[in-house]
């Protein structure tokens, strides 16, 4: 019998054999921990070059999250007085489009539909080695170690990713009727969560999923309509300033976006795109 | 001293806004431009705020800690945004909603703000609407509502599961809008960390430069913090990483007074916790509630049984299994309010009845919900839910029961701020979460979102209006003048200091310890003992985190573990003030359940004739017993009543 | 200014337009070509004689020009492409995609060689450039040209004689097969292209979608084969 517990403060997150405080009872632990290798991309900052650098982390839950795995690294390299690993993350639930990492090749890891933080370790075995990238782009520089900058995507939403009204003064909510199909395919695109994992996996680094999924949002709505021609051919154009690359219709984006959002965003898109140009 | 004044206007409740809006200052478009206006949060609250002041021509300063304001943690909030529409012909009305959220916050609210939330409540849909967020629609094109959290009327509006990350991307499309047109300077991975008060008027604030480690001053006319609640004081809570209470905290500590801390609510469906590495705790939406039965099993032995994992769930008769929801609660069942359901599940699990391998989970469960209406209905409905409980859980909803156990989820307590959202500094205002106002002792369901953008929408680009009229000749601030450098030092000087502890133990560490006995003893049941327990302990935690706490890295970096310790020092100063107030409230109320102030079958007891105010807590200083002021509640519409749920 | 001529989109648009054109383009030159199986000479003879009339003329020269625009556009998108990622993972991409979409600067490019020799081959006899022979470019069981043939072939476009131009190329056994090799290689690049095209032009739909990319793979399998007909014609000892 191994006893545990979920919070331990005296000994970090290194399980040990005190009787838990909390829990009245004492359980097993009958799953094994993984033993892992990891390749992580190590940069000071901006300006300075980065490298790969190895660690080894044995004991890991198969059901604590990916990012719980970090934590317990470093927790460890805080113990070695060392810098810990930084990568960017925040709601931990897959809503808020904060965590980002590249990891074995792939945004968000090997699942579907998932975050960074929504990865558990149970998609690993026992001695893998995993590499944990930063999202790669000219338009995403790296801050730190995992953090990029993603402001890009802020500018192309500045660009015209809203409907211009002013608060107050609006008509009521139910003035305009909005056929429950149109509805629908705008929550599809409205439930980007602005992650990157798009431009991280397109092999050229393309925006138009993230671009057209805010696009489509608006095109579908009677709200946004009205301004539908100004706001796809000023987001398109700041999308090209910023650097991105160009849609070859791979479909990497839609396969690796944690919304699942498909790219008829994108064919909508273009066919807004062109509307706005020659109607 | 600081003077407490809820500046309630005159007249019967219904009319206050509309009367105060008919006399208040206004100030002219081309004085707009010349006063600024810091705001710090791009929440629903912060964000909303930020586009409307904007809009109306002020000149403003939003930050936020994150990369993008749209990763504010009100993205997180699945179920929805109640309003007064009454499109369901189902008898809502502004008056029901008023009177729903006093009683769900157990008439510790104020009547007047909770008037005016329930009235702008209309506006905000429409004006959502208008912003292009895709609302759920019925086949006539029409908005869709759903009845939540114990409502008795259909005045839930929702975008799927994702109703926060929706009206937030509204507030954050209106914010970049501003932005582009340059009436708001956004200011992203920055952290405040101290508020600049000049002549007793808070004038700008101290920001960290989370990438660069610079120390920034800011000036302004006004400050406006929304930066949501404190929950991540109990470490393990439904918040996001970096949510904190640490810009509240500075602002108490620069004379703003600290409104009813220990109300905290307890969110009753959450995802159990299931190990010692965990970083927090996902919320399952409580819409689960409306087709979900909670249970545990009837007969101790048959709990032990799965626990050890020799039975399944499944395998548990009909007989055997208490719904004790539907038992205690006939009349609202396993649709009780939050405190209500969350206390339920404790007792049980208490009681020994728990499940899950650490027995502190209870059952939902489906399965007479899908042979009721089939798996597709259940499916349509929260089919985003199930996969995220089989992602997180790897177990199948569909085969078998979900676990939940209660959660630290949302701070109802704040900075005490008067009917202009104004707190006790002049010219230091606070929205959203970060403020008491709104909610009393508990926060009904899918009101949250409705009260963060009520203040930024509705009520703020309008009190701060009347506050900066008189403002108009005061001439921008330089942040050269001594008050800033002197604030600037001090956060300086708090950075040096926790760099050079060099201690043994990681910042975690502590936040965890502080975690663990504020959930114990601060948590769902208080007991004046754990209360004064929790206070020593809290006191030790603290000398022990300034003598022993490791920060690795440099001040000049990107240091998360930096952040962390900032924060986490704040936490133990707020926790300890927490359990005073929960210490010096003697009753049960809301999301505060003292466990000697129960009725004989353990319902919360409020004691109106000596606790029906609000504790204002001003800070007295370094180690110093802080003092309690009283902000007496009177209703003048409201019958108080006790909260039945029966 | 961002339109419609500079914008990434806008690109995508003519590298679309002009695509599809050329697939219409293919779908003409294979049947032109098939006729040459005929027992009856006469219908190829008809054909080639169409080919030759002014207004074609003038669509040559669209079609030439199609062709340079296309392979402008794939470039210059290909290098904003690589200039958007300077860095490169360390670890390959491993997301699940279309196979053919990564590699259409290559198979474009490769398609593009096989027109240089294609051009050779047959075009500028076409236009009398007439000036080099198949062995010149390094292909060495070709068979010497009939000096009687070639009399046939030279000066006068209308009448040139595509047949026997064909005999001649294929009469390599391994030409043959090189440009039945190319086909397969075109046929790659169109798996990709045909569906792409579509989706650039903005035309996606649940329904029809599906039914596209059906076409598409049946079009891309269906044209190169029925050019790789005539190499493998003669492969197989047609005469």
């Amino acid at each position: 019998m191994k006893p545990c517990r979920w919070f331990d403060p005296d000994r970090g997150h290194i399980r040990n054999d005190q009787s838990s405080i909390i829990h009245k009872q004492i359980i097993t632990m009958e799953k094994k921990g993984l033993n892992l290798t990891l390749k992580i991309w190590r940069q000071e900052n901006a300006q300075t070059k980065g490298e790969f650098k190895t660690y080894r982390i044995g004991n890991i839950s198969p059901d604590c999250s990916f990012l719980e795995m970090l934590d317990q690294l470093n927790e460890q390299l805080v113990d070695k007085i060392e810098k810990p690993v930084c990568f960017d993350h925040d709601c931990r639930e897959g809503i808020c489009g904060m965590c980002s990492l590249f990891i074995n090749g792939r945004p968000h890891g090997n699942d579907t539909g998932i975050t960074t933080c929504q990865l558990h370790m149970r998609r690993f075995k026992d001695g893998d080695t995993i590499w944990i990238e930063p999202w790669r782009s000219a338009a995403f520089p790296v801050i730190k170690d995992l953090v990029v900058d993603r402001s890009a995507f802020d500018r192309i939403i500045r660009a015209g990713g809203y409907v211009s009204v002013n608060t107050g003064g609006v008509p009521d909510g139910n003035a305009i009727p909005v056929k429950k199909k149109n509805a629908d395919l705008a929550m599809d695109a409205a439930a980007c969560i602005g992650c990157g994992a798009c431009v991280a996996a397109c092999k050229n680094a393309s925006a138009m999923l993230f671009v057209s999924a805010k696009v489509s949002q608006f095109a579908l709505l009677p709200q946004g309509k009205l301004e539908a021609k100004e706001r796809v051919s000023k987001m398109v154009a700041r999308m090209d300033e910023l650097g991105f690359g160009n849609c070859t219709n791979t479909g990497a984006c839609e396969a690796e976006c944690p919304k699942e959002i498909k790219i008829t965003n994108i064919a909508r898109m273009n066919r807004q795109y062109y509307i706005s140009q020659f109607a | 001293m600081i003077q407490l004044d809820a500046k309630i206007p005159e007249g019967p409740v219904a009319r206050k806004w509309t009367e105060y809006k008919a006399h208040q200052n206004l100030v002219n478009p081309a004085n707009k431009r010349k006063l600024d206006i810091i705001i710090v949060g791009t929440g629903l609250a912060g964000a909303a705020a930020a586009a409307s002041c904007g809009e109306m021509g002020f000149n403003v300063l939003n930050f936020c800690m994150q990369d993008s304001p749209r990763r504010a943690h009100s993205i997180a909030a699945q179920g929805g945004i109640n309003a007064a529409k009454n499109y369901q012909n189902d008898g809502d009305s502004v008056y029901r909603l008023f009177y729903d959220t006093i009683k769900g916050g157990d008439f510790r609210a104020r009547e007047a703000n909770v008037y005016r939330l329930a009235e702008v409540s209309n506006n905000i849909i429409d004006q959502c609407v208008a912003q292009g967020v895709p609302f759920a629609r019925e086949y006539g094109g029409l908005l869709d509502n759903r009845s939540f959290g114990g409502a008795q009327v259909s005045r839930t509006f929702y975008a799927r599961g994702q109703t926060g990350q929706q009206l937030l991307l509204g507030a954050y499309s209106a914010l970049s809008r501003q932005i582009e047109k340059g009436s708001v300077k956004m200011y992203t991975r920055r952290e405040m960390l101290d508020v600049v008060i000049i002549d007793g008027k808070a004038r700008g604030i101290i920001a960290r430069n989370l990438v660069t480690g610079e120390i920034e001053k800011y000036a302004a006319h006004a400050v406006v913090i929304a930066t949501g609640g404190y929950g991540n004081v109990f470490f393990l809570s439904t918040n996001a990483m970096g949510s904190n209470g640490s810009a509240a905290w500075q602002c108490y500590k620069r004379g703003a007074a600290f409104g009813n801390p220990c109300y905290v609510q307890i969110h009753p469906t959450c995802i159990p916790v299931h190990g010692d590495y965990q970083s927090k705790l996902t919320l399952m939406s409580e819409s689960l509630r409306n087709d979900g039965r909670i249970w545990v099993p009837g007969k101790k032995e048959d709990a032990e049984a799965i626990r050890a994992g020799k039975l399944k769930p499944t395998q548990i008769g009909e007989e055997d299994r208490d719904y004790y929801l539907e038992r205690r609660y006939p009349a609202f069942g396993n649709l009780s309010p939050r405190d209500i359901s969350s206390r339920a599940a404790k007792e049980r699990c208490d009681a020994g009845y728990g499940v899950g391998e650490t027995g502190l989970a209870v059952y939902l469960d489906f399965a007479s919900a899908i042979q009721r209406l089939g798996k597709s209905v259940i499916e349509a409905r929260y089919g985003n839910l199930f996969q995220m409980y089989e992602k997180i859980v790897n177990e199948n909803p569909y085969e078998t029961p979900m676990m939940i156990y209660p959660a630290i989820h949302y701070s109802m307590g704040g900075i005490w701020v008067d009917y202009e959202l104004q707190t006790t500094i002049p010219g230091l205002f606070a929205a959203g979460e970060a403020n008491f106002s709104d909610h009393g002792a508990n926060r009904l369901g899918a009101s949250a979102l409705m009260q963060g953008l009520a203040d930024g929408y509705f009520v703020l680009p309008y009190t701060i209006q009347n506050y900066l009229a008189p403002e108009i000749k005061t001439p921008r601030f330089s942040t050269d003048l001594p008050e800033f450098n002197e604030a600037a030092k001090g956060v300086e000087e708090k950075i040096n200091r926790l760099m050079n502890i060099k201690g043994k133990h990681s910042v975690d560490h502590f936040q965890k310890k502080l975690g663990r006995i504020m959930w114990e003893k601060v948590g769902m049941g208080r007991t004046g003992k754990s209360l004064t327990e929790a206070i020593e302990e809290i006191k030790a935690v603290r000398r022990e985190f300034w003598q022993d706490v490791r920060i690795t890295g440099s001040t000049g970096e990107l240091n998360p573990e930096l952040e962390k310790a900032l924060r986490t020092a704040d936490h133990l100063e707020l926790g300890e003030l927490m359990a005073m107030d929960a210490l010096l409230r003697e009753e049960s109320c809301g999301g505060h359940f003292r466990e000697e102030h129960q009725t004989p079958d353990g319902e919360a007891l409020r004691h109106d004739d000596r606790f029906m105010y609000v504790s204002c807590w001003e800070y007295a200083g370094h180690d110093k017993e802080p003092v309690l002021h009283r902000e007496p509640l009177n209703y003048e519409v409201i019958k108080v009543a006790t909260r039945n749920y029966k | 200014m961002s339109n419609i001529f500079t914008s990434s989109i806008g690109k995508k648009f003519w590298m679309a337009l002009v695509g599809l054109f050329l697939c219409v383009f293919l779908v003409l030159h294979m049947s032109i070509n098939l006729l040459m199986l005929l027992p009856d000479r006469s219908y190829f003879d008809t054909g080639v004689y169409i080919m030759s009339t002014a207004p074609v003329k003038v669509m040559e020269i669209v079609l030439f020009g199609s062709i340079a625009l296309h392979m402008l556009l794939g470039l210059l998108l290909q290098i904003q492409n690589w200039l958007a990622r300077p860095v490169r993972y360390a670890k390959k991409h491993s997301s699940e995609t279309s196979f053919f979409s990564k590699y259409m600067i290559w198979t474009g490019g490769i398609v593009f060689i096989f027109f240089c020799l294609h051009f050779m081959d047959f075009l500028f006899y076409k236009y009398g450039w007439f000036g080099f022979e198949p062995a010149s470019i390094g292909i060495q069981d070709v068979v010497k040209l009939d000096p009687v043939t070639r009399a046939m072939e030279v000066d006068t476009p209308a009448n040139h004689n595509f047949y026997d131009i064909a005999r001649y190329v294929f009469s390599s056994k391994s030409y043959c097969l090189v440009y039945a090799g190319f086909m397969v290689l075109l046929s790659f690049h169109l798996i990709h292209a045909f569906q792409s095209a579509f989706q650039s032009i903005g035309w996606n739909h649940p329904a029809y979608t599906p039914i596209v990319k059906w076409v598409g793979y049946i079009y891309s399998v269906v044209i190169p084969a029925g050019f790789a007909i005539i190499p493998l014609y003669f492969f197989f000892g047609g005469k």
